[in-house]
C-alpha cells in the first residue's frame, strides 16, 4: 500500500471543519521568474498548518500575498467565504490576517503596551489614557497566560517574549489567521515550549495558525496538517500525523521514496554502488586519512545557530556540508571565514591554531569564501568585471598602492578564459551579467588568490544548467591540484556526485559523516531528517 | 542591573551636569545667582530653546533639520516687513512663512524620498538667498505701531520676560504633545523603526511632514521673537543656530538615531549649554572662539559617549 | 528602467549644460568670452575644485564631510601665522594641522560608527573656532611674504598657479580612483559594504583615509586663498565651502548613496556652478538669487540620482 493514499484518507477525515482562508490558483511573477505557479492553499479554523519547502519553494511569497505585503498576479483569496484583496499589511491586519515575522517588526524602544496598541491607543479627551492602556494590556496578557509587564521597553525582553508581544498584538487586533514565520529560530528549548503552549491555547480558541519552520521536531509537535511547496508549485497538502519524516523530506526535495528504497534498507551503514557520477573522486579519498588535515574544526559554536560542529577537510578533497535550511551550514562557513566568528570551539589550519576574527585574517591565511547571497554579499554592482574579479587579490597586484594594470589584466584575461566568463569586455559592469557569469567572476575572485581552502556556499544556486556543469567541473579540477574545498549545497545530487565526504548538520550540530560509497541521496536525506533523540 | 544604572545615567546625565554647573557657578561667582544674570541667561537662550524644541521632534523622528537658522531669519524679516499692518499680521506672516517652508522640507523628504540633510541643507541656502533678496541685504526695522511684536521680545508678564514665558509655554505644549497624543507617540515610532511603523499601519508620510512643519513653525516663532527683541528683522540672524540646536538636543540626551528623547531633556540641554557659556562669560578670560571649540568638542564628546551606550544597550 | 539607457548619464548632462552655458554666456554676456575672464573663472573655481575632489571620495564611500570650510580656515590661519618665520614650516604645519581634523573625522566615523553628518558638523564648529584662536584670537592675519603669495598669485606662462595646482589634484584624483587599491576600496565600500568586508577590503582604514584626504585637499585650498588675498581671515575663509563642494559633486553625477566616483563629473560640476555664479555676477543678478538657484540645482541633481526602491 502506498503511503500517499493512506495520507489522503486521513486528510478526508479531518476535512469536516470549514475552511477559514482559501487561496486558489495563486500566481506571482517577479520579472521573468515565476515565484508561485497556480498554488492552492486552504486553512481551517482551529488548525495549525505547517508550510514547508526549501529555498525558492515560494513559502514566503505565499505568506506575503496572504498578509498583504505582495499583490498576487492571478488567483483568488477568500476569508470566511468572502473574497478579499489586501493592498497593504495594515489592511490584512484589519481584516484579521496577521503575520509575526522572524525579524520581529515591532518598535524596540517603545514599551510593550505601546507596541500592542500602536494605532489604537485608548484616549480620553483626545489625550492618550496611559493607565487604561496598561490595564488593557495586563488583561490581554492574563488571557493569553503570559506574564509580561506592559510598562517595560520592548527591547529589554528576550526575543521569545518579544514574539509573544507580537502575537498578543495580533490577538488584540482580532486576528483569526496568525502566520508565524520561523518563530523559534532564535529561541531556547524552554522558550519554544512557552510558545507552543500559547499556540495550543490560540488553537483551542479557534484561531487558524500558519506555521513556517525548518525544524521537523517542532512541526510534529504542534502542527495538524502540512502544505509542501517546491519551486513555486504546490506538492501536496496532507495531515502530518502518519507522515514519516523521510517522506516529508522526500516531498520537499522532490525525490520519490520508492526510488530511494530500491535495494536498500537501514540507515547510512548500507553500501550503495557509486551511481553514474559526472565527475570522479580523487584517488585515495576512501583510504586512511592523512596524518594532518588541511583544516580541523572542533566543536564550533555560536549562540543558538551553531551548537556543536566538528569536521576536518583534507587537501585535494571536496567536503560536503549538508543540512536543511537553518541547520547551521552557512553559520559554519562564516565561522571558518571569520566574518561571524565562532564564540566557542577551536580550529587548526595546516596544524597551526586558526581563529580568524575577520575575513582579512582568513584571507591572509589562504581561505576564500564564495557567499550564498550573490547580490547582498558578493558583487559590487557598479564595478566592472575586472574590478570585481580582482577585489580580494588587490594586495597581490599592488605595488606602493598602485594597482598594476598589466598584471591585473593578465589575471582577468586568464580567469575569464579559463572559466569561460561571458561579458562584452572586462570593463562591463557586473550587474549587467547573467547570474551564472556573475558567479564565475566571484569564483575567480578567490581562485586568482590561489587559496588553500575554498568555501563554496551554494555555488550553483540560481544559475543556468550550462554554467552549473562548468563550475562543478572546475571545482573538481582544482581539488586535483591540492585545493581543499568545503561545499554547501541544498542539491543533494551535487553533494553525492562531487564530494569525497559529506558532513550532515541538523539544528546546529554535526549528526553524521558519510564517506566514499556511504554517500547516497538516501543516506544524506535520512541523516537530515532524523531527530537526534 | 548594570544596564539599568547606565540607562539611568543616560537619562539624567545632563541634569546632573546642569546642577553641578549651577553649584559651581554659585560658589565661584557672586554675579551668577543674581536675578539679572538668571533672567538674562534665560532670555538669551529662549529663542534657541524654541528652535531646539522643533529640532527635538525632528531628531526623535530620525531626521535632521539644518534649515532652522535660515527659517528663523526669513520669519524675522517677513514679520518686520509686514509689521506696519499690525502685530498680529506680522506674527502670523512670520511664523506662517517658516511653517510653509518647513512643510516643503517634509514633503521633499517624505514624498520625494531625498535624504533629510540634503533637503534641509539646500533649504538653508535657498532661504538665506531669498532672505537677502527680499530685504535687499539690509536689516528691516519693525514698525513703531507693532507694539505687541516688540512686546514679544522685550516685554514681560508679571516681571517675567515674555520670551521666557513663551519658552515655558512652548515646552509644556511640546511635552504634552510628545507624551500624551497619538501624533507624539507616532513620532517616536517612526524614529524607532519607520518600516515597522508603516507595517503596523501608521501613515508615516503625514507624520514626517508634520514634524518638519512644526520645526519650521517653531524656528519662525523664534525669529519673530528675535525681531521684536531687536526691533528689526535681520537677514543674517540665526547663523549657525542649527548647530547649537542640534547640540542642545544631543547634549540633553536625545539619541541622534531617533526614537528617543523628549522636550524636557532638550530644555535641560539648552540650559546646560547656556549656563556653561554664561560661566565662561563671567570668567571673562575665555574668548568666543574657545567657546566655539568647546561647543564642537562637547558635541563630539556627547555623540561618542552615546555611541558607546548604544552598543551596550542594543 | 530603459529610459536611463537612452538618456545619457549624469556626466554627459553636466558637460552638455556646461558647454551650453559657456556658449550662451559668450553670446549674451558682455566680456564673458574674454581670455582674462575665462582665466578668472578657472582661478575662482580652483579652491572649490580641490575641496570637491576630496568630497567626491568621501561621498563615494557613502559619507559626507561638512567640515571642509573650517579645515581651510585652519590651514590658512596656521600658514598665515607661521609664514613670517619660515615658509616651509608654515606649509608643513598647515598640512599637518588640517589633516589632523580629517583623521579625527575619519577615526570617529569609521571606528565608532557615529554618523558622518554629526561628526563633521561638530568639527565644522570647533574647527572655525580653532582657526580664530590660531589667528591671534580672531585677528585678520595679513601676509607679506612674496614667495608665499606666489602660491595664490603666481603664473606659469599664462596659467595661474592655483589652476595648475587644482589641475594636478584632478589628475592625481583620477589616478587614485582608477589605478590604486585605495580607489577600488573606496568604490567597493560605498557600493556594497557587506561584500567589501567579505572580500577582505579594510573598510575602516578606507573610510578614515578618505576623510584625511578630504582635509588635506581642503588645506591646500585654504592656503591658496590666503596666499591670493595676502591675508587669512579666519571668520570668512572657506565659509559655506561644504555646500559648494557637495553641489559640484552631486551635480557632477556622483550619487550621495555612494559606490560611484566621477572625478570628471565633479570637475564639470564645479565649473558649471562657477560659470553660473560668474555670469550672474557679471549680469548683476543679486548674489541672493544665485544662492537660491544653486539650491534648486543641487536638489534636482540629487532627486534624479536618488536610490530607487526595489
Amino acid at each position: 500500500m502506498s503511503s500517499r493514499s493512506a495520507l489522503a484518507r486521513d486528510d478526508i477525515a479531518t476535512s469536516a471543519r470549514p475552511a477559514l482562508l482559501r487561496m486558489e490558483r495563486i500566481t506571482k511573477r517577479f520579472g521573468a521568474a515565476v515565484a508561485l505557479n497556480a498554488v492552492d492553499f486552504e486553512l481551517r479554523a482551529g488548525e495549525v498548518h505547517a508550510l514547508v519547502g526549501e529555498n525558492g519553494a515560494g513559502k514566503s511569497t505565499l505568506v506575503k500575498i496572504m498578509t498583504g505585503a505582495y499583490h498576487r498576479d492571478a488567483g483568488d483569496v477568500w476569508l470566511d467565504g468572502a473574497p478579499v484583496d489586501f493592498d497593504t499589511p495594515a489592511e490584512a491586519q484589519a481584516t484579521g490576517v496577521y503575520a509575526v515575522h522572524q525579524e520581529i517588526h515591532l518598535l524596540g524602544k517603545r514599551t510593550v503596551a505601546e507596541n500592542v496598541f500602536l494605532g489604537r491607543e485608548p484616549r480620553r479627551w483626545g489625550f492618550i489614557d496611559w493607565s487604561r492602556m496598561h490595564a488593557d494590556a495586563t488583561t490581554l496578557f492574563a488571557d493569553l497566560g503570559l506574564e509580561i509587564d506592559p510598562r517595560v521597553v520592548l527591547s529589554t525582553l528576550s526575543l521569545a517574549r518579544q514574539q509573544m508581544v507580537a502575537i498578543a498584538r495580533g490577538v488584540s487586533l482580532g486576528a483569526r489567521v496568525l502566520v508565524l514565520d520561523e518563530p523559534t529560530s532564535s529561541l531556547s528549548d524552554r522558550e519554544t515550549e512557552i510558545l507552543f503552549e500559547l499556540i495550543r491555547l490560540l488553537k483551542a480558541q479557534g484561531t487558524a495558525i500558519v506555521y513556517i519552520s525548518h525544524r521537523f521536531s517542532e512541526l510534529y509537535a504542534v502542527c495538524d496538517r502540512v502544505t509542501v511547496l517546491r519551486d513555486g508549485a504546490l506538492v501536496t497538502t496532507c495531515a502530518l500525523k502518519g507522515l514519516e519524516r523521510l517522506d516529508l523530506v522526500c516531498l520537499m526535495l522532490g525525490k520519490s521514496r520508492e526510488a530511494l528504497r530500491a535495494g536498500t534498507t537501514g540507515f547510512a551503514s548500507v553500501v550503495t554502488p557509486s551511481e553514474a557520477r559526472s565527475f570522479s573522486r580523487p584517488e585515495g579519498s576512501e583510504g586512511p586519512a592523512p596524518a594532518e588535515p588541511l583544516l580541523r574544526a572542533e566543536s564550533l559554536g555560536r549562540g543558538t545557530y551553531l551548537r556543536d560542529v566538528s569536521f576536518d577537510v583534507r587537501r585535494g578533497e571536496i567536503l560536503g556540508l549538508a543540512g536543511l535550511l537553518g541547520s547551521g551550514r552557512t553559520e559554519t562557513a562564516r565561522a571558518v571565514f571569520g566574518s561571524t566568528p565562532a564564540d566557542s570551539g577551536t580550529m587548526r589550519l595546516e596544524g597551526a591554531r586558526f581563529s580568524p576574527h575577520s575575513p582579512v585574517d582568513a584571507i591572509r591565511a589562504g581561505v576564500g569564501y564564495l557567499s550564498e547571497d550573490r547580490k547582498a554579499d558578493g558583487i559590487i554592482p557598479d564595478l566592472s568585471v575586472r574590478e570585481n574579479l580582482t577585489l580580494a587579490a588587490l594586495p597581490l597586484l599592488t605595488k606602493y598602492g598602485v594597482v598594476s594594470r598589466r598584471r591585473q589584466m593578465e589575471v582577468v584575461d586568464r580567469f575569464m578564459a579559463r572559466l569561460g566568463i561571458k561579458a562584452t569586455s572586462a570593463e562591463q559592469r557586473i550587474r549587467d551579467l547573467s547570474g551564472g557569469n556573475q558567479q564565475k567572476v566571484l569564483l575567480a575572485r578567490w581562485l586568482c588568490m590561489t587559496p588553500k581552502l575554498l568555501i563554496l556556499d551554494e555555488p550553483t544556486r540560481g544559475i543556468d544548467i550550462g554554467a552549473k556543469g562548468e563550475i562543478q567541473h572546475l571545482v573538481q579540477e582544482l581539488t586535483a591540484s591540492g585545493l581543499g574545498v568545503i561545499m554547501i549545497s541544498s542539491e543533494i545530487e551535487e553533494l553525492v556526485e562531487g564530494c569525497a565526504r559529506v558532513v550532515v548538520l541538523r539544528e546546529g550540530r554535526d549528526v553524521a559523516e558519510l564517506r566514499g560509497s556511504e554517500i547516497s541521496e538516501r543516506a544524506i536525506i535520512h541523516a537530515m531528517a532524523e531527530s537526534s533523540a | 542591573m548594570r544596564t539599568r544604572a547606565l540607562a539611568l545615567l543616560r537619562g539624567s546625565g545632563a541634569l546632573v551636569a546642569l546642577i553641578a554647573a549651577c553649584i559651581f557657578g554659585v560658589a565661584r561667582y557672586e554675579a551668577f545667582l543674581t536675578p539679572e544674570n538668571v533672567l538674562n541667561l534665560l532670555r538669551q537662550n529662549s529663542m534657541l530653546g524654541l528652535v531646539a524644541l522643533g529640532m527635538t521632534f525632528v531628531i526623535i523622528s530620525g531626521g535632521i533639520d539644518l534649515s532652522v537658522g535660515a527659517l528663523l531669519a526669513i520669519a524675522g524679516v517677513v514679520a518686520a516687513m509686514v509689521s506696519s499692518r499690525g502685530s498680529f499680521v506680522a506674527v502670523v506672516a512670520g511664523v506662517g512663512v517658516a511653517a510653509l517652508l518647513g512643510t516643503t522640507n517634509g514633503l521633499l523628504i517624505a514624498r520625494a524620498r531625498i535624504q533629510p540633510f540634503i533637503v534641509t541643507l539646500t533649504m538653508l541656502i535657498a532661504v538665506r538667498g531669498a532672505t537677502l533678496a527680499i530685504s535687499a541685504e539690509q536689516s528691516i526695522n519693525v514698525d513703531v505701531g507693532a507694539s505687541r511684536l516688540v512686546w514679544l521680545g522685550r516685554g514681560d508678564v508679571a516681571g517675567l520676560p515674555s520670551p521666557i514665558v513663551l519658552l515655558l509655554l512652548a515646552y509644556a505644549f511640546g511635552a504634552v504633545l510628545l507624551r500624551f497624543t497619538r501624533f507624539g507617540r507616532y513620532v517616536y515610532a517612526i524614529g524607532d523603526d519607520a518600516e515597522a511603523a508603516r507595517l503596523m499601519g501608521l501613515a508615516t508620510d503625514r507624520i514626517v511632514i508634520t514634524t518638519y512643519a512644526l520645526s519650521g513653525a517653531l524656528a519662525g516663532l523664534a525669529g519673530v521673537v528675535l525681531a521684536g527683541r531687536l526691533g528689526s528683522g535681520q537677514p543674517v540672524a540665526g547663523g549657525g543656530w542649527e548647530l547649537d540646536a542640534i547640540a542642545a538636543v544631543v547634549v540633553g540626551g536625545t539619541m541622534l538615531t531617533g526614537g528617543h528623547g523628549g522636550a524636557g531633556s532638550t530644555l535641560i540641554g539648552v540650559l546646560l549649554l547656556g549656563v556653561i557659556f554664561n560661566l565662561f562669560n563671567l570668567e571673562g578670560t575665555i574668548s568666543p572662539w574657545w567657546q566655539w571649540v568647546l561647543r564642537g568638542g562637547f558635541l563630539l564628546g556627547v555623540v561618542v559617549v552615546q555611541s558607546r551606550f548604544q552598543r551596550k544597550t542594543p | 528602467m530603459n529610459w536611463r539607457r537612452v538618456v545619457p548619464g549624469p556626466e554627459y548632462a553636466v558637460v552638455a549644460s556646461l558647454v551650453f552655458l559657456v556658449v550662451a554666456n559668450s553670446v549674451f554676456t558682455p566680456n564673458f568670452a574674454s581670455t582674462g575672464n575665462l582665466w578668472n573663472v578657472l582661478l575662482q573655481v580652483s579652491p572649490v575644485m580641490l575641496c570637491a575632489l576630496g568630497m567626491t571620495l568621501v561621498i563615494a564611500t557613502g559619507g559626507v564631510d561638512l567640515s571642509v570650510g573650517s579645515t581651510m580656515a585652519i590651514a590658512g590661519a596656521i600658514a598665515g601665522v607661521l609664514v613670517e618665520r619660515s615658509m616651509a614650516l608654515a606649509l608643513v604645519a598647515a598640512a599637518i594641522g588640517a589633516t589632523f581634523v580629517g583623521v579625527l573625522n575619519g577615526t570617529l566615523i569609521a571606528a565608532l560608527r557615529v554618523q558622518p553628518i554629526v561628526v563633521t558638523l561638530a568639527t565644522l564648529i570647533a574647527g572655525r573656532g580653532l582657526a580664530q584662536i590660531i589667528s591671534h584670537d580672531g585677528q585678520l592675519v595679513t601676509i607679506d611674504v612674496p614667495a608665499f603669495m606666489t602660491i595664490g598669485r603666481g603664473h606659469v606662462g599664462p596659467i595661474p598657479l592655483p589652476v595648475l595646482i587644482a589641475l594636478a589634484a584632478v589628475v592625481a584624483s583620477m589616478f587614485v580612483v582608477r589605478s590604486t587599491a585605495l580607489g577600488r576600496h573606496v568604490l567597493a565600500v560605498g557600493g556594497n559594504p557587506a561584500a567589501a568586508r567579505l572580500a577582505g577590503v579594510p573598510v575602516r582604514l578606507t573610510i578614515a583615509t578618505v576623510y584625511a584626504a578630504s582635509a588635506a585637499l581642503s588645506a591646500i585650498a585654504g592656503v591658496i586663498i590666503a596666499a591670493r588675498l595676502g591675508a587669512s581671515d579666519a571668520a570668512k575663509l572657506g565659509q559655506n565651502m561644504e555646500l559648494d563642494a557637495i553641489a559640484a559633486v552631486v551635480v557632477g553625477g556622483t550619487a550621495l548613496a555612494g559606490g560611484r566616483a566621477s572625478i570628471g563629473g565633479t570637475v564639470a560640476g564645479a565649473l558649471l556652478m562657477q560659470v553660473i555664479a560668474t555670469s550672474f555676477n557679471m549680469l548683476l543678478v543679486p548674489y541672493a538669487w544665485s544662492l537660491a538657484l544653486k539650491a534648486g540645482i543641487i536638489l534636482v541633481a540629487v532627486y534624479l540620482q536618488r536610490p530607487r526602491r526595489v
